[in-house]
């Protein structure tokens, strides 16, 4: 190994956060609960520095650095920065939560981190080896954090489940990834995709290996068959966690995907074989999610179910294996990620000390309450169903767009119904808000920096769905170049 | 020929002692049988000319985690009976699942696809062809980032493990050495001004 090959500098990122989780770390233990609000200004300090560095080292080349475990190339360059935006989103939004429920710790902090760097590095994995550890950093912080609330019975029984099934998902794809090393004889991804292209590797073991990636997948994605787990951790955890579930992980999974199924697995024959099973994944997901949420009463569950139709949506934009599909799927989790912060962070913001607004009743006439926070909620809620001129209309457009060219039709007007079957959930929140008398009758009473944020958050929808074209250009640029 | 034997034999171990711990009634047993699946594993791996692997196994598996493991089995008292609430209710449908997996695989995997030809086994290396230092060599060079993110994967189960379960209780008793040598006269004695001892009466 020579020092060229070693190249740090592209994982300046990573070595930074790495050293700073652990200075945070140990500072932590010497700051008492009343001065626990440092942790959370290092924390953010800390997202704030590693972004600058992200930005300031941003090129168009690729790089590679660790001797070719570590990737460095546009792509991973925005979805980090959009992965620091929405972990720093999450603990802005839960600080005062976290505070009334014992999650205002140090470990809250630093685990959040810890999954940060998790998510970099799947992100920036071009070694299967870097991928499983990155998902497993992040899904062991993850997990932990759901259990975090030791006295809630519900936040427990979440953090098994989801440990249970997420070792069952990392073993499927441990399995897979041991097939496709049986079949090529190497585990670093571009010499994969070589040896898969110069066509001297036995199809029948890359396949049998590709269907156990694809459910590992499934899993990690939350897509039908494999969306068991998901309704259930998203209620039993405590919501600030719910929302760090449900917003950056997304991102990193994106990494994932494009790393393995287009960067590793990308040849046309096996293209081929793939799309078949996402077409199943992606329709399935559509309809369970849109369904199953008609009846949610619980609006953690009727979201996380959301969470599932949008999966959905997502894999439609993976479908073509075409670099404008994968455009339009990294365009869709950015905005995704952006909707669930601001959903979830409504549902924080609503909530005080033993109360939790988590009931689709508890909205029931908030704009008497408070017209802002019903208007932003409005938009939130319009922009997830997909009406037009909201961002999230413009993702849905983005992704059905690609399916169709690609010659989806079938799949693309299923899609478009069950979007319209989604929007009567949606569309109810927004009727019990306006339409409805109020139940709760206590004053809604946030910080300054939540107000500012989910008002900026809330607005980004609207106003970045009037020229929602630049967004989706730098998405299709970074695919491109780094394809 | 030897080779063979030797191989079918650690196989055919390895595979009841994989079993055994799934399907022991006592948990020691259980774990017992891992550390027989654990030493036939290592076995095996000396077979394929693995040695370090084969001698890691054995002193970390074998000697440091199964040994805790033990511990830790041996201290909680679980209820046997509970946990197997149901379990021949769920035996059939799982062995027909498991069973119906496995021929699917089989239908898929097997034949000529991993065989000898396919796959040729490797020449023997020399005689003075150390496993341990190869691996040291591209542990510490090639894949030291993997090696350092384990690192931190494992920092991360300690952090979440001390964030889980430590709890200070109020009625715990413990010193404080600082407190202990900051001690000053005052803090512990109080001096008190006793008048001169009283005459004592001869009536009382």
């Amino acid at each position: 190994m020579t020092l060229e090959s070693l190249n740090l500098l592209p994982a300046l990122p990573e070595v930074f956060l790495l050293c700073a989780v652990s200075a945070i770390l140990l500072l932590d233990l010497f700051i008492s609960d009343r001065n626990r609000a440092y942790t959370y200004l290092l924390s953010l300090l800390t997202l704030a520095a590693c972004a600058g560095i992200t930005l300031g080292t941003a090129s168009d080349r690729v790089e590679f650095a660790f001797n070719g475990l570590f990737v460095d190339d546009p792509l991973s360059d925005l979805l980090k920065v959009w992965v620091y935006i929405g972990v720093a989103g999450v603990m802005v939004y839960s600080h005062v939560y976290g505070r009334s429920r014992q999650l205002f710790r140090g470990e809250f902090f630093t685990l959040a981190l810890f999954s940060t760097l998790g998510m970099m590095v799947m992100i920036s994995a071009n070694h299967l080896l870097t991928l499983y550890l990155g998902l497993e950093l992040m899904s062991l912080s993850l997990y932990s954090m759901v259990a975090l609330q030791r006295e809630s019975p519900r936040s427990t029984e979440a953090a098994m489940k989801y440990f249970v099934l997420g070792a069952l998902a990392s073993g499927m794809l441990l399995y897979g990834m041991s097939m496709l090393y049986g079949a090529t004889g190497t585990l670093a991804i571009p010499d994969m995709a070589q040896r898969i292209a110069s066509g001297e590797v036995r199809g029948t073991i890359l396949v049998f290996g590709l269907v156990f990636v694809v459910a590992g997948l499934g899993f990690k994605l939350g897509a039908v068959p494999f969306h068991m787990w998901v309704p259930d951790v998203y209620h039993g955890a405590p919501t600030a966690v719910t929302l760090l579930i449900g917003s950056a992980p997304k991102l990193a999974t994106t990494g994932f995907i494009f790393r393995i199924l287009a960067e590793a697995l990308g040849s046309p024959s096996l293209v081929a074989e793939w799309q078949d099973m996402l077409v199943i994944l992606s329709v399935l997901s559509m309809v369970v999610g849109n369904v199953a949420a008609i009846v949610q009463t619980n609006l953690k569950r009727m979201l996380a179910y959301s969470t599932i139709s949008h999966m959905g949506f997502f894999l439609l934009g993976i479908l073509p294996g075409s670099a404008e599909g994968y455009g339009a799927a990294v365009f869709y989790a950015i905005v995704y990620v952006l909707m669930t912060l601001a959903s979830f962070g409504m549902i924080l913001l609503l909530s005080r000390e033993g109360f939790e607004a988590e009931n689709i009743d508890d909205f029931r006439g908030l704009n008497r309450r408070s017209r802002w926070y019903a208007f932003l909620m409005l938009l939130v809620m319009f922009s997830l169903a997909g009406i037009p001129v909201l961002l999230g209309f413009w993702a849905k457009l983005a992704v059905l767009q690609v399916a169709f060219e690609a010659g989806y039709t079938g799949v693309v007007v299923a899609a478009v119904l069950l979007s319209v079957v989604g929007a009567f959930y949606y569309l109810r929140v927004v009727r019990v808000m306006y339409f409805d008398d109020p139940v709760d009758t206590a004053p809604i009473v946030n910080a300054g920096d939540q107000r500012a944020l989910i008002a900026v958050n809330a607005l980004a929808l609207l106003v970045l769905g009037m020229a929602p074209g630049w967004l989706l250009a730098v998405c299709q640029q970074a695919v491109k170049a780094s394809l | 020929m030897f080779q063979t034997v030797v191989f079918y034999v650690f196989a055919a171990i390895l595979l009841f002692a994989a079993v055994r711990v799934v399907t022991a009634r006592n948990p020691v047993h259980a774990t017992l049988f891992l550390v027989l699946a654990f030493a036939t594993a290592s076995g095996l791996w000396m077979l394929l000319e693995a040695e370090f692997l084969a001698i890691a196994m054995v002193l970390v598996y074998i000697g440091a985690v199964m040994v805790l493991f033990l511990f830790v089995v041996m201290m909680l008292d679980v209820n046997i009976d509970r946990l197997r609430e149901g379990y021949w209710d769920y035996l059939a449908p799982g062995l027909a699942i498991a069973g119906m997996m496995v021929a699917e695989m089989a239908v898929v995997l097997v034949g000529r696809k991993f065989g000898l030809l396919t796959m040729p086994a490797p020449s023997p290396k020399p005689a003075d062809y150390s496993n341990t230092r190869e691996i040291g060599a591209v542990l510490y060079t090639q894949y030291v980032y993997a090696f350092e993110l384990a690192a931190v994967v494992l920092l991360v189960a300690i952090v979440a493990a001390i964030a889980l379960t430590l709890r200070r209780r109020k009625d715990s008793k413990f010193q404080d050495p600082a407190r202990q040598v900051a001690v000053r006269k005052q803090d512990r004695i109080r001096i008190v001004s006793m008048p001169a001892e009283k005459t004592v009466s001869r009536d009382s």
